[in-house]
């Protein structure tokens, strides 16, 4: 990938994961964070590793972040209080610093390991379905089947989760709206 | 040709973003969002490494990772639905509570 194109999709994750989590609306912070995830799959697909690159596209951006926007509308969230609300400022500001800190310390770690700079060509081969597939259904077996079988406890758990159980529609009509909040007969036909 | 340095500094730096907005936002939702965005750029350090050395293995390890993501998404978003319906809230302030 030449330089100038890393830069740009570069700078495009940086703005896009800012935005996602600076954002007041829920759904910019998402469509924010898809942007990033359509770019990180253009750079791995830039790295060589073209399914990978692929899946995070189809994967993420078409089932998770569709999940999230669903979950987002499903609650009808109004406008949130952005980086506003919640700790004070000063909490931020440290937590804040203690991110940048951590960045850094990664920053000249990398800048002492000169293997990292060298290039290296690789074969034309590599990251394609087929070579992806051979190490997954050798080495990887076992972990591979194990991964449906998360799959289908998590399949399970969320509906087990999100299932509204006897009589708790009358605990939920209990509780006040707050302010800024639409009363939850709206909520309910939705639900 | 771009050195694999150069994706482990976007690497650390999409990291960091994460970590900002896990520690400055109240929201779950957007709490939730920045740990998978910290997912991703764990991601990208993988599929870079494994470029570097030649190796499938960082490839296979992101495919897992976004498995467990898909599954960590589900559970969470499902976890999320259920503290929204009995608490009204989606402030990690006001869920203080492990029971309803």
């Amino acid at each position: 990938m030449p330089q100038w194109l890393f830069a740009f999709l570069a700078a495009l994750a940086i703005i896009g994961a800012l935005g996602a989590i600076l954002q007041r609306n829920l759904v910019h912070c998402v469509l924010g964070f898809a942007l990033v995830l359509i770019d990180l799959g253009v750079l791995y697909m830039g790295l060589g590793a073209v399914t990978v690159g692929f899946l995070q596209i189809i994967v993420y951006v078409g089932a998770i972040m569709v999940l999230f926007l669903f979950v987002i509308w499903l609650l009808n969230i109004q406008a949130d209080t952005g980086v506003r609300g919640g700790a004070s400022l000063g909490l931020k500001l440290i937590g804040a610093l203690a991110a940048a800190a951590l960045a850094a310390e990664l920053f000249v770690i990398f800048s002492h390991a000169p293997k990292l700079r060298e290039v290296r060509t690789i074969a034309p081969s590599f990251g394609s379905v087929a070579t992806l597939a051979r190490v997954l259904f050798t080495r990887y077996l076992i972990a591979f089947e194990t991964t449906s079988l998360l799959l289908l406890a998590a399949i399970v758990g969320a509906v087990a989760l999100a299932r509204r159980l006897a009589g708790q529609s009358a605990a939920v009509a209990a509780i006040p709206p707050r302010p800024g909040m639409r009363a939850p007969e709206s909520r309910r036909e939705v639900a | 040709m771009t050195p694999i340095v150069d994706y482990m500094a976007l690497s650390a730096i999409l990291f960091a973003i994460g970590v900002i907005g896990v520690l400055i936002r109240r929201n779950v939702i957007v709490m939730f969002l920045a740990i998978e965005l910290m997912l991703n750029a764990v991601n990208l350090a993988f599929v870079a490494l494994g470029r570097r050395i030649g190796s499938m293995d960082g490839q296979v390890i992101v495919f897992f990772v976004m498995t467990v993501a898909a599954a960590e998404a589900a559970v969470g978003l499902a976890i999320i639905i259920s503290m929204f319906r009995n608490r009204e809230t989606v402030n990690a302030d006001e869920l203080n509570l492990l029971r309803w």
